[in-house]
């Protein structure tokens, strides 16, 4: 009996080196560096440019936007998900329907539904036309220059965005769930809420560690968003790590500074996304 | 008990598609508004435009991108098949050799792919950039095939190992028995039998490059292989308030996803749930 060769192997692991790991690498190496992406020498400047990160206010801003969108995006998508699975759940003639439709901001180009948003708060835009017609005029704001406001119609975004994703899993979830197990509950005459609490929610436990590291990491990864809607103004009031790794970069030709912004993101999302799910797990297993 | 239709069935009904129209709204908006003259971008938002300018739909398809709409949707495609079939292809035959050579090295592999698919992307970009243009390949087909090849390939391999391992190998013994080479069994036996993960494997990988725009903006800007978000941003760096020419724009860009969604959302919703729980 011939066993399947090594050789069918190496294409993908040579790419997966090579694309993925050899360049995470790299990118640590820059980062210690003032290197400006062009000359053939790159001074080792040591922390100096992790020690800019921190002084300067707007990279300690876009470091502080960065774990807000995430935040924020985390607890509405995960709580309108799961609300949104557990109404469409059982029993709706109209459930395929409805679940597409959920899940349809998701698959559509999120640069391109961003400026769609955009649209809608810009002064003479859709919202505040709405706020017009319906006698709230006072209410009206620049929402999009405006920096207190236009972190949250971010966040609008983002949550119409993910919540569909978090839904699917919920769902996905909520399939496994016995129907018996649903029914004897009933007759018990258990409470929504106790239900919720003691029989629902802890056999969902899988579905929340997955839905809540993606929506995390995708919150942390923020980025068509803050190009669409504000460019990460206004005055860097809704920056992120992912827009400033992009700019000092490539329109500033900083790439040591820009790789050692982009490490300081990757660690973020490491060391978030590992403690969140080892906290979750440990839950689940508790349930 | 048994999934009656009761009064309250009907009103969690209700509710949901209140709140599927309200999701909607903002598409809604997307349609009227490219279907509007531009003296009334202003105004009544959400009324639909009498009579609608379709020409808005020929000005954004010839001005959008370097050589209009339709060469950024070729761009697109190209780019994103291309991607698809090399992960495809490269991604099975990796995964069957890790999933029917069990040991050391196997396994240390696998966790590699691993790792890679948690390493996040924004650390690679720069690297990855400085790598491709010192081969030449910024801004071309090959170059973002490449990329996209080897960036997705560990959520590629991850998937179907796990569908490899799964299955008996019976079918491939047989094969070998009646005297079947190497090839013959992947393409003839194997292959086929991929056939549900493949399509979860092209889906998720296929969407996330189709709309990706942090590294096509990166790779592609001002070429004229830009993909549709990023003549998208350039159109719209252009046109800057000129909405109903912007949101004709963003209406062509979206008609592949749409009209894929249409035909196939419940594979598409299936594989996502599917893919990211396994």
């Amino acid at each position: 009996m011939r066993r399947v060769p090594w050789l069918l192997a190496i294409p993908a692991v040579v790419l997966m080196l090579g694309l993925r790991f050899v360049p995470a690498i790299f990118s640590g190496g820059y980062a210690f560096t003032d290197w400006n992406g062009l000359s053939l020498d790159a001074n080792p400047v040591g922390f100096d440019n992790f020690v800019s990160i921190f002084t300067s206010e707007i990279t300690r801003n876009a470091v502080f936007h960065t774990l807000l969108f995430a935040l924020f995006l985390l607890v509405f998508a995960n709580v309108f998900g799961l609300g949104l699975a557990m109404l469409l759940h059982r029993g709706l003639k109209s459930r395929n329907f409805l679940r597409a439709v959920f899940f349809l901001p998701f698959a559509l180009s999120h640069l391109a539904t961003g400026y769609v948003w955009q649209y809608i708060f810009s002064y003479t835009g859709a919202f505040n036309q709405f706020l017009g017609a319906v006698g709230l005029t006072s209410w009206q704001k620049t929402w999009l220059a405006d920096p207190d406001w236009s972190f949250y119609t971010i966040v609008v975004v983002l949550v119409w965005q993910y919540t569909g994703v978090a839904m699917i899993i919920y769902l996905a979830g909520l399939e496994g769930i016995s129907e018996e197990l649903d029914d004897a509950v009933a007759v018990d005459g258990a409470s929504w809420w106790l239900k919720f609490r003691r029989v629902t929610l802890p056999l969902l436990a899988p579905s929340v560690t997955i839905a809540s590291t993606l929506t995390l990491i995708y919150g942390l990864g923020a980025f068509d968003q803050v190009i669409a809607l504000t460019g990460g103004g206004p005055v860097g009031a809704t920056e992120t790590l992912a827009t400033l790794v992009v700019k000092n970069t490539f329109t500033f030709g900083q790439f040591g500074y820009g790789s050692a912004l982009a490490l300081l993101l990757a660690t973020i999302v490491a060391v978030l996304s590992i403690t969140q799910t080892s906290i979750l797990r440990w839950w689940e297993n508790r349930q | 008990m048994k999934n009656r239709y009761t009064w309250r069935t009907f009103s969690r009904e209700f509710i949901a598609l209140i709140l599927a129209a309200i999701t909607l709204i903002p598409l809604y908006l997307l349609l009227v508004v490219a279907l509007k003259p531009s003296k009334d971008l202003f105004t009544s938002a959400a009324v639909p435009p009498i009579p609608p300018q379709w020409g808005n739909f020929a000005t954004a398809w010839e001005n959008a991108g370097e050589g209009g709409l339709g060469n950024a949707m070729l761009s697109s495609a190209i780019i994103t098949l291309g991607s698809v079939a090399f992960l495809v292809v490269l991604g099975s035959l990796c995964s069957w050799v890790l999933a029917r050579r069990p040991g050391r090295l196997s396994n240390s592999l696998y966790i590699l792919f691993l790792l890679g698919i948690i390493l996040p992307f924004q650390l690679s970009i720069i690297p990855l950039y400085v790598g491709l243009r010192a081969l030449g390949l910024v801004g071309t087909y090959a170059g973002m095939i490449l990329l996209w090849t080897g960036v997705m390939m560990p959520l590629a391999v991850f998937l179907y190992t796990g569908f490899v391992r799964q299955l008996p190998p019976d079918y491939e013994e047989a094969a070998r028995m009646d005297g079947a080479g190497t090839f013959r069994v992947f393409l003839r036996v194997v292959f086929p039998l991929l056939r549900p993960i493949t399509g979860t494997v092209a889906i998720l990988t296929g969407l996330f490059i189709w709309n990706d725009f942090f590294a096509s903006l990166i790779f592609l800007s001002g070429t004229d292989h830009q993909t549709l978000p990023v003549a998208i941003y350039s159109f719209v760096g252009e046109y800057v308030t000129q909405w109903n020419f912007v949101f004709a724009a963003v209406v062509i860009a979206l008609v592949p996803i749409v009209a894929f969604f249409i035909v196939a959302q419940r594979q598409m919703i299936r594989g996502f749930a599917g893919g990211i729980r396994g």
